[in-house]
């Protein structure tokens, strides 16, 4: 016989009156030291002082040769060096201003291919194709090309950029309007929203988290792009475009010539820096103001 | 409020001197999924006169949905017109403004006040941003949202959602104002909730609505005249009066006469169907 497990009934109960919680237990407020620790910031820079000071010490201690790698502190000094009595700032100047011209250019390049495959089906049937053939295709192995087309100079790099910005723009920007709700497109043709301002005031701000995707992914390759072109062709491209040129690659390029590897390791820092000062300040100002604050993505 | 009702079908005038608002005629509708032609209804009719809580009732797969989406402008009937203050309905427009059933009707990317601004500025209702925002708080006011004028959607519970969107429409003063379903992913007490402010905000103006829904209760209550439709196709069953009924007589015998009347309505063609199938299942 089986025992199948019973209702046990209870006694009911109702509270005639609830204890009063002491307000501070219902919503405390958090200690100074959980504030510190919940800063993005602060848990990032522990990391990283963590990081040079693990890296100090092993030079020190191991007595490695300086030209395999050299100590923390001089790669610092260099750095402030190269910033102070080189063309170090000049240079960054150089890249940003050649990453500039491809990332623009590139950006009106991907915005006509999605306009044209969000309105026709070939258009899109393009943009895919297009896409699957070219984006697995390094940027940088079009660069010999790019010399060969257009010589040497800075529209072989703006060419090369180009290819690394137009294909993860225009692909992320396709899927993320590919990706707006029914409801929505709904609701903007009900208030009366056409044609232009339709896109305008409810497709691209609906699609803005792809969108905004795109623009970071896009950013992050022809950063890479441009750091490799000029690290191998950057001697080429220097030479051709008169005084105070040549890129940050560049500068790696030329001081691993001499030796000077202290530098070399200032110049790939800087080239971290800039990429990491670019993320952290304008497009992570960009996603605070916009796609957390509208809760399209958990911070 | 069953007073208000009471004394709105007291002095209802009789149907043949007013004209309908809405004139939905023999209209057959289909949509097309990856492998079927779908007809979602078949020759429904059915009229709506100003001050009307008219409610589109069926199961799922009775079309209810669909024909609120062409009443809407987002389809065009493959048979049969519809027809708005005497003119045919070509694409969406803010004369009728759709409440629907999904959160994400509010733009995430606007305040409570710019979802009603937006669609007052857009649908051609306001020509100044003043004069828009000043209509917008009146609204949010109606639906008890003051405070949270400056939020955005995302932080909103569901009901609240719901009632911002309903803010936003009832805002447009649309001719005729389409729900569909709106209530349906609330959860039980908030939306008896939100049915009373619905019907507190219709004793206030009188506006013409069309609701859809698949609670035989919530058609009774909410509604003064309900179509009840028939699944595959959606075809008209009966055409009912509610208009005294809600949430204060759900006890009363007559309120469940009609649900029982209505549940028996649509729950026939399931026990016909059964029995075909045992029938068949027979032979």
């Amino acid at each position: 016989m089986s025992t199948l497990p019973q209702t046990v009934v209870r006694p009911e109960f109702e509270a005639d009156d609830l204890a009063t919680a002491s307000h501070a237990d219902v919503a405390r407020k958090l200690t100074l030291w959980e504030r510190i620790v919940d800063l993005d910031g602060v848990r990032k820079l522990t990391i990283l002082v963590a990081l040079m000071l693990a890296w100090e010490i092993y030079t020190r201690v191991s007595g490695v040769s300086e030209f395999i790698l050299p100590k923390f502190s001089d790669t610092a000094a260099a750095l402030y060096d190269s910033l102070v009595n080189d063309q170090l700032l000049i240079m960054i100047k150089n890249s940003i201003s050649v990453l500039l011209t491809g990332y623009a250019i590139g950006l009106v390049i991907a915005t006509l291919l999605t306009t044209v495959a969000i309105m026709t089906r070939f258009g899109s049937d393009i943009l895919s194709t297009l896409t699957a053939m070219l984006n697995p295709l390094p940027a940088i192995a079009l660069l010999p090309l790019a010399l060969l087309w257009f010589g040497l100079g800075s529209s072989s790099v703006v060419f090369t950029l180009l290819h690394s910005v137009i294909w993860p723009v225009a692909l992320n920007a396709h899927t993320g309007f590919m990706g707006v709700s029914e409801t929505q497109r709904m609701v903007g043709r009900n208030y009366g929203l056409r044609g232009v301002m339709y896109v305008a005031k409810l497709l691209i701000p609906a699609a803005f988290p792809s969108i905004l995707m795109g623009l970071k992914i896009g950013w992050a390759y022809a950063w890479r792009t441009l750091i490799a072109a000029e690290l191998v062709f950057g001697g080429a491209i220097a030479d051709t475009s008169g005084e105070q040129s040549g890129g940050l690659g560049w500068f790696v390029f030329a001081n691993q010539m001499d030796m000077q590897i202290p530098y070399v390791f200032a110049g790939l820092f800087t080239v971290i820096l800039v990429g990491v000062i670019v993320e952290s300040l304008i497009f992570s100002t960009i996603e605070a103001k916009t796609i957390r604050r509208w809760g399209m993505q958990s911070s | 409020m069953d007073q208000g009702a009471q004394t709105a079908a007291g002095n209802s005038p009789a149907a043949a001197a007013v004209d309908p608002l809405l004139d939905v005629d023999g209209v057959t509708l289909q949509y097309k999924t990856k492998e079927h032609l779908i007809t979602a209804t078949y020759r429904v009719g059915f009229k709506v006169y100003p001050a009307d809580r008219f409610v589109l009732l069926g199961p799922s797969g009775c079309g209810k949905s669909t024909l609120l989406k062409g009443v809407a402008g987002y389809m065009r009937p493959v048979e049969g017109n519809m027809r708005l203050k005497g003119v045919d309905i070509k694409e969406p427009g803010p004369d009728r403004v759709m409440v629907f059933q999904e959160f994400d009707q509010l733009l995430p990317w606007k305040t409570v006040k710019q979802n009603i601004t937006f669609a007052l500025m857009n649908g051609g209702k306001c020509k100044t941003q003043s004069e828009a925002d000043e209509i917008a708080m009146e609204y949010i006011k109606k639906v008890k949202l003051d405070r949270f004028e400056d939020t955005f959607p995302h932080m909103l519970s569901g009901g609240m959602k719901q009632r911002v969107a309903i803010a936003r429409g009832m805002a447009m003063e649309p001719d005729i104002l389409l729900m569909d379903e709106p209530f349906a992913a609330l959860d039980a007490l908030t939306r008896r909730q939100m049915q009373e402010e619905l019907l507190q905000l219709w004793e206030d103006t009188h506006f013409t609505v069309l609701f859809v829904t698949h609670s035989i209760e919530e058609a009774l209550i909410v509604g003064s005249r309900i179509l009840v439709l028939s699944p595959h196709p959606g075809q008209v069953k009966a055409e009912l009066n509610a208009h005294h009924l809600n949430h204060d007589n759900t006890a009363d015998p007559n309120f469940r006469e009609l649900q029982q009347k209505i549940h028996d309505m649509l729950f026939a063609d399931r026990i016909l169907e059964e029995e075909l199938a045992a029938g068949q299942g027979d032979q």
